[in-house]
C-alpha cells in the first residue's frame, strides 16, 4: 500500500512544475492534453491562429489547477516567423508536443495543387522547420521530450486520401530519424499514430465506432507514453495490428479489395 | 440538437424536449420561441422545461480569482461544487449557498436561491456584483445595482426568463475552517419552535427540521439546527464519495407508515434538549448531496415540493392552519424543512419575504394536487407566496397575488423582447 502511493506520488511528481509546448493548442486533442497536464501540475502554452479563443480555457485551467497557462500566436506556414516565435518564449519548454494536422479532400487535391500544398505544408513542411528548431535547443540543452502526432494514414498510402497519408508518412520518417539523432543527447522523439479520433477535423466523416478514439484517450494514451519513454504509440492498440496485417497484405489484393 | 426526454429534480413532468448547445460566437437557435435556459436541472419542477431547451453547463469556465479580495469571476456553467473545491483551500466560501451545491452558478441567480444565513445574509444575488446577460439581439450586456439595473432585478430569480448569463463576478466570504460548530435544539411545538427561532436571530446559520405529521400538543415539534464557521484554520476540504441509488424506488417504499415512521425516529433519536458537535461542512450545507440521484426514492411517478413563505405577523396562525391540514390529510412529507428568512430584496421575482418558509416534499400519487390547491388557499388567506423553483402546479392566480411586481417583470420582458423567445412550461402555466 505504501509501496503504491510512493510510486503515484512520484508519477505525479514527474511532471508538476514542467513547462509543456502544445502545438496546436486550440484542437481537441490539444486541449485535452492541456487539462491533463494542467492536473499533473505543469505549466502550459498553447498555441493557436485565433488568440481569443483559448482565453477563458486557460484562464480555467490556472484556477482549477494553481499552474500558469498562457497561448501564443503560431502559424506553422508562416516559416519565417517560427525562429521568432521559439526565441520569445517566456519559459523554454521541457516537453513539445505537435497535435498541429490538415485534412485535406483528397478529390479536390488531386485537382488543385493548392490544397495538395496545404496538407502537405501543414503536416510536414511547417513541422520540420519548427520541431528543427526545437530539437537543436533540446540536443544542446541535453533534455527534453519531442511528441508529433503522425497518423496510421502515413502506414500506407490509400486512393481515398494519399495526400494526407503521404504528408504523414514523411512527418512519421522523420520523427523516427530524429530520435536516432538525438538518442545519444537524452531527448525522447515520440511518434504517436493514432486511427481515427472524434474530433472537430473529422466532425463531417462518417466513422466506425469500435476503430474511433476520443481526444481524451489520446491524451491519456500519450502522457503515458512519455512517462514509460517509448517510441511509436498506435491509440486505440487495435490499430498497430490492423496496420500490421494491412501493410503485409499484396499491394495488388489490397488495391482491389480495401482501397 | 437531440430530442430527448426533459429532465428536472422532481422526476415531473417528463416531456420530450429538443436540446440544443449554446455557442457564445452562433445565436442562430438558441432565440428560439419557448425556450429556456438550462444550467444542470436541479430546479425541482417546470421551470427549467420548455420545447427547447439550451444547455449552459458546458460554459464552465473560471476568469479569475483574486486570493486576497475573494473577487471571483466565471461562467455562468460552472457549478457551486466545482467553485468549492478551489476557493476553499484558500479560506473562502460563498456568501450564499442552497442545500444542494450541485447547481450551477447561472441556476443560482436565476432562481436567486438563498440559504440556512438568509435571515443575515439574504439571497445569493447578494453576493453578485455583476453579470453579463444576451439577449435575442444579440448583444450581450453588463448588469448590476448600478447598470442596466431593471434587467439585474429582474434576472436575479427571473427563472431564466430573462436572456442567457454568460458569466458573472461575485464576492465570496472569509472563512477559517472547513468545519461547523452545530447546536441542536429540540422543541416540543411549534409556539417554542418559534420562540427558539427567534433567539437564533444572531446565529449565522438556522434551519429547523419539522415534524409535519404530529397532532394535538406536538404539533410543530422540531429539531431546530443552527451553526457557526469554526476557527481551527484548517481548511483542507476534500469533498465526500457519494452512494448512488441507481435506479428509480418502487413507489410503496414511501407510504404513510414508512414515512410516519421516519418522522418519528428522525425526531426520537435525539434525546437531549440541546446537542453541541462539530461537523464538515458538507454535512451541515449539503447533507442530502451525499446521495446521488436521491430523488429515485419517489419511485418513478416523481415527486414535487411544495415551499411557500408566509409573512411574520401571519406566520404562526397560517403555519397551525397548514400542519392540520396536512396532518389530517395522511400525506406526510418525508422532509420537511422551517426557516424564517430575514427581509425581502429588490428584485421583482425572487421568493424570500421576511417570515417563516416551509418546504414540504411530497410524492405524485391519488389526491395529493388536490391537497396542494387546499394548501394554496391557506398560503393566499395568509399573503404568502409560492417558490417558483420548487413548483409544478401553482395557478395564475395563486402565483400572482403572491408576486406583486409580476406587472414590472412582464413589461421588462416586452421592452426587451424576450418574451417572443424565452418561456417555459411553468412561465405559460402562471402566466409570465
Amino acid at each position: 500500500m505504501t509501496l503504491r502511493f510512493l510510486h503515484y506520488n512520484l508519477k505525479e511528481l514527474e511532471f508538476k512544475n514542467k513547462t509543456i509546448l502544445i502545438l496546436g493548442g486550440n484542437s481537441d486533442v490539444g486541449r485535452s492534453l492541456a487539462k491533463d497536464f494542467a492536473k499533473l501540475g505543469s505549466n502550459l502554452i498553447l498555441t493557436t491562429r485565433e488568440l481569443g479563443k483559448l482565453d477563458s480555457f486557460c484562464s480555467d485551467l490556472e484556477i482549477r489547477n494553481d499552474i500558469s497557462c498562457s497561448s501564443a500566436f503560431f502559424d506553422v506556414l508562416d516559416f519565417n516567423s517560427h525562429e521568432a516565435f521559439y526565441q520569445n518564449l517566456k519559459t523554454t519548454p521541457d516537453i513539445v508536443i505537435s497535435c498541429i494536422g490538415y485534412l485535406d479532400n483528397n478529390k479536390n487535391s488531386e485537382q488543385n495543387f493548392e490544397e495538395a500544398l496545404k496538407s502537405i505544408q501543414t503536416n510536414f513542411t511547417g513541422l520540420v522547420q519548427i520541431l528543427n528548431i526545437i530539437s537543436n535547443d533540446f540536443e544542446t540543452r541535453k533534455s527534453g521530450v519531442i511528441v508529433g502526432i503522425s497518423s496510421v494514414a502515413g502506414d500506407k498510402g490509400r486512393a481515398s486520401n494519399y495526400i494526407y497519408g503521404s504528408s504523414k508518412a514523411a512527418f512519421t520518417s522523420y520523427l523516427s530519424g530524429l530520435r536516432g539523432r538525438l538518442s545519444s543527447s537524452g531527448v525522447l522523439v515520440i511518434t504517436v499514430k493514432p486511427g481515427y479520433i472524434k474530433t472537430k477535423m473529422t466532425s463531417h466523416l462518417k466513422l466506425p465506432k469500435i476503430l474511433t478514439s476520443s481526444p481524451d484517450k489520446v491524451s491519456k494514451d500519450i502522457i503515458n507514453a512519455i512517462r514509460k519513454k517509448k517510441s511509436i504509440i498506435y491509440t486505440m492498440w487495435l490499430w498497430r495490428w490492423i496496420m500490421l496485417i494491412v501493410k503485409a497484405i499484396p499491394s495488388s489484393f489490397f488495391r482491389k479489395v480495401l482501397s | 440538437m437531440v430530442t430527448k426526454k426533459s429532465y428536472s429534480w422532481g422526476n415531473y413532468p417528463k416531456t420530450d424536449s429538443k436540446y440544443y448547445e449554446f455557442e457564445f460566437d452562433d445565436h442562430s437557435s438558441i432565440f428560439k420561441k419557448n425556450t429556456i435556459p438550462h444550467g444542470n436541472g436541479r430546479s425541482y419542477g417546470d421551470s427549467c422545461v420548455s420545447e427547447n431547451i439550451v444547455d449552459v453547463k458546458k460554459h464552465n469556465h473560471f476568469l479569475s480569482f483574486d486570493k486576497n479580495s475573494g473577487l471571483l469571476k466565471v461562467q455562468s456553467g460552472v457549478l457551486l461544487s466545482e467553485i468549492l473545491e478551489i476557493i476553499i483551500r484558500h479560506g473562502w466560501f460563498l456568501k450564499v449557498v442552497p442545500g444542494t451545491k450541485f447547481i450551477t452558478l447561472g441556476g443560482a441567480i436565476a432562481s436567486d436561491i438563498h440559504g440556512k444565513n438568509h435571515h443575515l445574509d439574504g439571497c445569493f444575488s447578494e453576493c453578485v456584483n455583476w453579470f453579463t446577460l444576451l439577449l435575442p439581439s444579440g448583444v450581450k450586456i453588463k448588469c448590476s445595482r448600478k447598470e442596466n439595473q431593471e434587467l439585474f432585478y429582474s434576472t436575479c430569480g427571473g427563472m431564466g426568463l430573462t436572456g442567457y448569463i454568460t458569466e458573472a463576478e461575485i464576492q465570496l466570504k472569509k472563512i477559517n475552517s472547513v468545519s461547523i460548530n452545530q447546536k441542536i435544539i429540540k422543541t416540543k411545538n411549534l409556539k417554542e419552535t418559534f420562540n427558539v427561532f427567534e433567539s437564533m436571530n444572531q446565529d449565522s446559520y438556522s434551519v429547523a427540521w419539522i415534524d409535519c405529521l404530529s397532532k394535538g400538543n406536538a404539533k410543530g415539534r422540531s429539531l431546530i439546527i443552527s451553526g457557526e464557521f469554526d476557527d481551527d484554520g484548517d481548511l483542507d476540504y476534500s469533498p465526500k464519495k457519494r452512494i448512488n441509488i441507481p435506479f428509480n424506488f418502487p413507489s410503496l417504499v414511501l407510504n404513510p407508515i414508512s414515512v410516519r415512521l421516519f418522522n418519528w425516529l428522525y425526531y426520537h433519536k435525539v434525546f437531549k434538549k440541546i446537542t453541541y458537535n462539530k461537523i464538515k461542512l458538507d454535512d451541515f450545507f449539503f447533507p442530502l448531496d451525499s446521495i446521488r440521484n436521491w430523488n429515485r426514492m419517489y419511485g418513478k411517478n416523481g415527486f414535487t415540493q411544495y415551499q411557500f413563505v408566509l409573512p411574520k405577523k401571519e406566520s404562526y396562525e397560517g403555519l397551525k392552519e397548514i400542519l392540520s391540514e396536512i396532518a389530517s390529510s395522511g400525506k406526510g412529507s418525508f422532509l420537511a424543512v422551517l426557516k424564517l428568512y430575514g427581509v425581502e430584496n429588490k428584485n421583482y421575482l425572487s421568493f424570500p419575504l421576511e417570515g417563516y418558509s416551509l418546504a414540504l416534499d411530497f410524492k405524485i400519487e391519488k389526491g395529493i394536487f388536490e391537497l396542494l390547491n387546499t394548501l394554496d388557499k391557506i398560503v393566499m388567506k395568509y399573503n404568502g407566496r409560492i417558490y417558483l423553483s420548487k413548483d409544478v402546479r401553482v395557478t395564475k392566480r395563486v402565483f400572482e397575488k403572491g408576486y406583486p411586481q409580476i406587472e414590472k417583470f412582464r413589461e421588462i420582458r416586452k421592452k426587451y423582447k424576450l418574451d417572443s423567445a424565452f418561456s417555459s412550461l411553468q412561465s405559460k402555466r402562471v402566466g409570465i
